[in-house]
């Protein structure tokens, strides 16, 4: 039966942090260790998760969990897995929360090394579209058009200047043996994913879309509504790559509009209608690439 | 089981580990004072669907009496509780 | 016991392998990588298991070492020069974690300009980063070190990692014979690792977290006697490792004719080798001189130190690093020491051997000569003087 909220885990293991109020980051990594259950060691980078839920003493997590270097998020899962391992403990999971910046930027080496090894763990970014821990800089999953606080606003320029890394089939691109993209907006089909990982020996990788009302410009009850409305009007997609083949898991009959998504966030209120029309474009361009090369 | 509240904060030379290492889900401080407005639920109108629980990023709601309850030390009133009630069970009061 | 002819990196290989690490994660860097092909092979043969971690960099090198011994596996890597420096950033991280990770670090150069060769500029950047740092002066102590490294490191009362230092090529390169213990002796000299500072599934920890100012001191002051107590577990070590194996080792210092020397040299590492040399044929000469090897630079032997030299007339500082804008640091921490000894001994710092630049048995003589006139300055081998070249 797949897991939805009525047969979850009723443990909580990520509580009590300080996570900002309607942080989608937190709902992630919630539900993926509510999936994933109490034989879980997590690893944590330098970044949001780390900073809400490591203060000593008021240490948020019930399992077992730890924080590596920012680049080391994946390296040090390789240590965790194998030391386990060489004591000879078989029934656990090794699984690594990483921001974006963490995972697309500073950490991709370490991730790239660890998929190549096909090291037994499970990697998932929680996507938020900047470095918001520092105080929302851009990062290389930062989408065009967006302001951060390193690509400001202006006359000149409007905003980040360069389209989201495609870090999905990136990874995909190593031949891994599950990766999948998600969102905090479709919980169940994020559920889903984790439970698909759990089964998987070899290194998995799960993308999840995790908006930042602080960050993004939005309000603290919004989080969901926007995570959902990302994937309803195409700027992100829910799919999967296993077995070497991508699969699109939900494909939207018609889209919802772009600019309804954009125009309320405040991190898209500089742009003009011809910006608007140059995301449509590349969101039509990719969704014609999708449905050429995804089941 | 979740991380819970304990008495000893520790905090004296002794008390403090030799390693950066402490028992896991160790909580000393609420985040109630975070927040502006509490969400109220009406357990007339909840039909426990668990989307409210489902979707809370700091695991705030739980079942009770086969209705859903709010953990107020650790709610920090963001209101998406209330945005995914689709029976309308939950409003957000001000916090006095 | 074995007697084989080893490389110094072999023989640390050895060390390793008798110590039966769980898990060895390493990046390739010359003059490091006999000793992780060794390993390697060792792992192939089925002689040594042990997960072999092929990582994409030394940051990750460690960060995977430091995961395995977050879960209390044995854990062990290599590196040298560059590979330290990018994996800096891991270092204090280990240390403040207070892991008990082994690693060897075959010294040599550090870029700009490029160079493989021998010198610590390396290791010495690092002294402030928590880490014991031990420097072999030859096969057998590398083999001996890397054995002794894991007791000391792992010790609960220092849970610290250890940094065991070899000469790039001359001393990782040059084959001498050396005393392979057996399996047996090994196991008796070194116990499984046990330790409370891991996560398990018995009792699950949140580890590696952030201490804001109130505690933060205490934490580190707790870090700070942990490498301290090394101290005492060096020796501890070395009275187990010589009832067991017959070897005798003295702590943090080795002394060499200094007892009655009017004049004293302090080094470390292999070069000790031929300054012993070279005292013997003073002495010979009726020239009352002295050699004080310093075996580790962390703990720092500031007790030894003022020990063996407070009836000299003069100290030499031979050491192949230089802070910039300074002096060696080896020799700002002997100075440290002479005074909080309250000794005032005149004395020299000579920097030598950068760059795998040979110093030569003429050189050493020379530096106690020159310490006869006992002038207080800092000399570069084959230059002279700081006002030189000006």
């Amino acid at each position: 039966m797949a897991i939805n909220a009525q047969t979850l885990n009723e443990t909580e293991f990520f509580y009590g942090h300080k996570a900002c109020a309607g942080c989608g980051g937190s709902l992630a990594v919630r539900i993926a260790l509510k999936v994933l259950g109490e034989n879980t060691f997590a690893v944590l980078p330098a970044g949001c998760m780390s900073a809400v839920g490591f203060n000593f003493p008021q240490l948020c997590f019930s399992n077992n969990a730890i924080i590596s270097t920012f680049a080391g998020t994946a390296s040090m899962l390789t240590g965790i897995e194998a030391g386990l391992r060489a004591q000879g403990v078989t029934d656990f999971h090794a699984v690594g929360f990483a921001g974006d910046g963490g995972t697309a930027d500073i950490g991709l080496q370490a991730l790239s090394g660890a998929i190549d090894r096909n090291d037994d763990i499970l990697y998932i970014c929680y996507d938020n579209e900047a470095y918001m821990n520092t105080g929302i800089q851009k990062s290389s999953l930062t989408p065009f058009g967006a302001r951060t606080t390193t690509t400001p606003a202006g006359k000149n320029i409007r905003g980040n200047l360069r389209p989201k890394k495609n870090l999905f089939e990136i990874v995909a691109a190593h031949g891994i043996p599950y990766a999948a993209t998600a969102s905090v907006g479709y919980l169940n089909d994020f559920m889903r994913k984790i439970e698909k990982a759990k089964q998987i020996k070899g290194t998995k990788y799960i993308h999840i879309l995790a908006p930042c009302p602080t960050g993004w410009g939005i309000q603290t009850d919004e989080t969901i509504d926007v995570a959902k409305e990302v994937v309803d009007c195409g700027l992100w997609y829910l799919a999967e790559y296993e077995n070497g083949s991508f699969i699109l898991n939900h494909d939207p009959k018609e889209f919802t509009s772009i600019e309804k998504y954009l125009r309320k966030q405040s991190r898209f209120k500089h742009l003009t209608d011809k910006d608007i029309q140059t995301i449509q474009n590349s969101r039509d361009a990719k969704w014609e690439y999708i449905h050429r090369n995804f089941k | 089981m979740k991380p819970f509240l304990r008495e000893k904060v520790p905090t004296s030379f002794d008390e403090i580990p030799d390693t950066t290492s402490y028992e896991a889900g160790y909580l000393v401080t609420k985040n109630a004072g975070w927040r502006s407005v509490r969400p109220i639920v009406d357990t007339e109108k909840c039909i426990s669907c668990l989307r409210c629980y489902l979707h809370c990023p700091d695991g705030v709601i739980f079942r009770q009496d086969g209705k859903v309850a709010v953990d107020y030390d650790f709610c920090k009133g963001c209101g998406i509780c209330k945005k995914m009630c689709k029976s309308g069970a939950i409003r957000m009061e001000a916090e006095k | 016991m074995a007697k084989r002819f080893l490389s110094g990196n072999e023989a640390f290989a050895y060390g390793v392998r008798l110590a039966r690490p769980q898990v060895i994660s390493a990046y390739p860097i010359t003059p490091q990588t006999i000793v992780v092909e060794k390993l390697s092979e060792f792992v192939e043969d089925g002689s040594l298991k042990a997960e072999f971690i092929h990582v994409e960099s030394e940051h990750s090198a460690l960060s995977c070492a430091m995961g395995a011994a977050s879960v209390g596996a044995r854990a062990f890597t290599a590196t040298s020069s560059q590979g330290l420096l990018y994996m800096a950033e891991c270092l204090p991280y280990a240390a403040g974690g207070r892991f008990p990770i082994v690693m060897m670090n075959a010294n040599r150069s550090t870029a700009l300009p490029w160079n493989i060769y021998g010198d610590q500029r390396d290791s010495v950047s690092q002294l402030d980063s928590g880490w014991i740092q031990a420097y072999a002066e030859n096969a057998q102590e590398a083999l001996d070190i890397a054995l002794m490294s894991f007791y000391i490191a792992e010790h609960r009362k220092v849970s610290t990692p250890f940094m065991a230092n070899l000469d790039g090529f001359v001393l990782t390169h040059t084959y001498e014979v050396a005393d392979v213990p057996s399996q047996e002796q090994a196991d008796e000299f070194l116990p499984p690792l046990q330790t409370e500072n891991k996560m398990s599934l018995a009792a699950p920890k949140n580890l590696a977290f952030s201490a804001g100012p109130d505690s933060n001191t205490i934490f580190k002051y707790k870090e700070h006697l942990g490498i301290l107590n090394a101290k005492s577990i060096i020796q501890e070590a070395e009275i187990r490792f010589e009832q067991i194996f017959g070897r005798h080792y003295t702590g943090l210092t080795e002394s060499y004719q200094t007892e009655d020397a009017d004049y004293i040299l302090i080094t470390l590492g292999s070069i000790a080798g031929l300054v012993r040399e070279v005292v013997d044929q003073m002495r010979a000469g009726g020239k009352k001189v002295g050699l004080l090897r310093l075996r580790y630079l962390r703990p720092f032997p500031n007790e030894e130190i003022a020990a063996a030299v407070k009836n000299a007339k003069a100290l030499a500082v031979l050491e192949k690093d230089i802070s910039f804008g300074s002096e060696g640091t080896v020799y700002t921490n002997v100075n440290s020491a002479l005074q909080k000894a309250a000794l005032s001994i005149p004395n020299s710092n000579y920097i030598g051997g950068l760059g795998g630049k040979n110093i030569s048995a003429e050189e050493i003589e020379s530096i106690f000569y020159e310490l006869t006139k006992q002038r207080s300055t800092v000399q570069f081998l084959g230059i002279g003087g700081e006002g030189s070249g000006n």
